[in-house]
């Protein structure tokens, strides 16, 4: 199953690529840099999608009581914070040559992302101060939880204030672009969230494996 | 190069790099298992045999 994923995923980013170098027109009044959005909106989206996920699984976890359903929630949230990174990041860039700086305050939809950001951030500093055990899984799922709140107040907040600086694309009368846009984007959102769950199995089929191992260590030490 | 293509190259290299970083990061966390296996393979073989 990663296996599958990840050829999908590599194939998918191929194409993300080629289309965007060679497909996706030059936006009129941005120019090349414009290109920065077929990246960064899809690497947010993917990272809104596996903190939701996270929260989902810590949301199983607190009903069902099984194991399994943390240790999902925390990889999740993991990649999530790994996809919020690269967010800000090409914000980031993306911000300095089209407003001449690297980051406005003055935004709502940046500073609510970057709340979120550092909210699940600080995730893995109260799972690792707990000791391992339903206690540690209780905490960091009911974390997890409070921070899915923020997902959809950051997701709306640039249309419910108004924001004129942070662009809006996707408005209540579809998408703003040109069709060779919108179909570069899905294409581009498609390959990030295959990515996304490709590392997703790869990771969780490594920590299941590296648990497996530990307890046969302890089995066959003397 | 101009500028806007300067600060779209680094923007995708931040991607390429972040994920390149990952994917490398989780290879030598494969590595590690692998060593792990071979080394209770060895443990496992030691105590059948003595």
């Amino acid at each position: 199953m990663s296996s599958r994923n990840s050829w999908l995923s590599l194939a998918l980013m191929a194409a993300a690529i080629a289309l965007v170098a060679f497909y996706a027109p030059e936006d009129a009044n941005q120019g090349l840099s414009q290109k920065i959005f077929y990246f960064h909106v899809p690497i947010a989206l993917t990272a809104y999608a596996c903190f939701g996920w996270g929260a989902w699984k810590a949301l199983r976890y607190l009903w069902r009581r099984e194991e399994h359903y943390d240790l999902e929630s925390y990889v999740a949230i993991h990649l999530g914070v790994i996809f919020g990174a690269m967010t800000l990041l090409t914000g980031s860039i993306w911000a300095k040559i089209s407003w001449g700086v690297w980051w406005t305050w003055s935004s709502n939809q940046l500073v609510l992302f970057l709340v979120l950001f550092l909210f699940y951030s600080t995730y893995f500093m109260l799972r690792f101060s707990v000791e391992d055990g339903p206690m540690r899984a209780n905490l960091s799922a009911v974390y997890a939880l409070f921070g899915v709140v923020l997902i959809p107040i950051s997701f709306l907040a640039i249309r419910l204030a108004n924001d004129f600086i942070h662009p809006t694309v996707f408005t209540s009368a579809g998408p703003q672009m040109s069709g060779s846009m919108f179909a570069t984007f899905c294409v581009c959102l498609a390959a990030f969230l295959a990515l996304a769950a490709s590392f997703y199995g790869i990771e969780l089929a490594g920590k299941r494996l590296d648990a497996k191992l530990r307890e046969l260590r302890e089995l066959l030490s003397p | 190069m101009t500028a806007s293509e300067k600060y779209l190259a680094a923007a995708y290299l931040v991607v390429f790099v972040t994920v390149l970083a990952y994917v490398l990061i989780i290879g030598a966390k494969l590595g590690r298992l692998e060593r792990e296996v071979a080394e209770l393979t060895e443990l496992a073989r030691r105590k059948l045999d003595g």
